[in-house]
């Protein structure tokens, strides 16, 4: 899961160490995601509940226009599927950061789920169990 | 008469457009699922088993949003009428669903194992449906980590 976008770090409201320089940054470098319900090879010290991250999305009008076009003759949506893979980093982040706001180092039973909210918009939605491993 | 013929020549070639892209589709991940044969991906949670030996675990994730052709559309509400089997809707879940899994696997490149695997599948719009597919790669011996984040790239073989 690497970021590859160069202000991935700007509008964060944390700041973890100095990396507001690295531009290919891997999540799983300061928290351990896992969908595992503990950690391989680690102890569950503290459990720290539930953390959620969600963003909503709507598509824009080029996108749209192009996916149009394809809806009609079929085949992938690449621009959608690049929309929703961008909006489940976002929300994968925001995960992150409220569990390290509650000072855990490892998020596990992470789960994913996507949802049409209104006609162009797709919510997505991150959420798992922080906990800090020893 | 004419706006008849309008409509089925729109489809017929929506028909054909769609048909060509699903049968290169197909093609393409018969071969890509051939590449990562050795790779396995569970659902299970290992609970019996000792994953303490992982020196590393990542989460991967693939997704792929796929839309029905105005055929198919045609066909689905056609024969929705019937009820039954509609086998038009199945080839384009299994797309999706299989092009998520691979591209799934594909970032596990080089992983012994995909495990804890979830596949989720949501409607976005009228026509278009999404997969995601998600779990955990085990890592049971740690090797050079740059050839795991360029997961386009092949691995070399190892030489002894």
């Amino acid at each position: 899961m690497a970021i590859n976008s160069n202000n991935y770090f700007i509008d964060s409201t944390i700041i973890i160490g100095d990396y507001n320089n690295v531009i290919n940054f891997n999540i799983g470098e300061i928290m351990i995601i896992t969908t595992l319900e503990a950690v391989p090879g680690k102890q569950i010290e503290i459990h720290y509940g539930v953390v959620t991250g969600s963003t909503v999305r709507a598509k824009n009008a080029g996108r749209d226009f192009m996916a149009g076009l394809k809806n009609i003759f079929g085949g992938e949506l690449k621009g959608y599927t690049q929309l929703l893979e961008e909006s489940r980093q976002e929300a994968m982040r925001r995960m992150v950061e409220q569990a390290q706001k509650s000072g855990a180092n490892a998020i596990v039973n992470v789960r994913l789920a996507t949802s049409s909210v209104a006609a162009g918009a797709a919510e997505v939605f991150a959420y798992g169990t922080a906990v800090k491993v020893i | 008469m004419i706006d008849l013929i309008i409509i089925f020549g729109f489809l017929f070639i929506a028909y054909i457009t769609g048909s060509i892209a699903e049968k290169n589709h197909f093609k393409r991940i018969r071969a890509r699922e051939a590449a990562l044969i050795n790779q396995p991906y569970v659902v299970d949670q290992f609970k019996t088993m000792d994953l303490s030996k992982a020196q590393r675990t990542e989460f991967v994730h693939g997704s792929c949003v796929i839309a029905a052709d105005r055929f198919k559309m045609f066909l689905g509400g056609v024969l929705s009428i019937f009820g039954g089997r509609i086998s038009a809707f199945e080839s384009l879940t299994d797309r999706a669903r299989r092009e998520a899994i691979i591209r799934m696997r594909e970032q596990a490149i080089g992983a012994d194992m995909v495990v804890c695997t979830r596949i989720q599948f949501s409607k976005i719009g009228k026509t278009q449906v999404e997969s995601i597919a998600y779990g955990t790669a085990i890592y049971l011996n740690s090797f050079d980590e740059s050839v795991v984040t360029n997961s386009n790239e092949q691995i070399p073989a190892y030489t002894f």
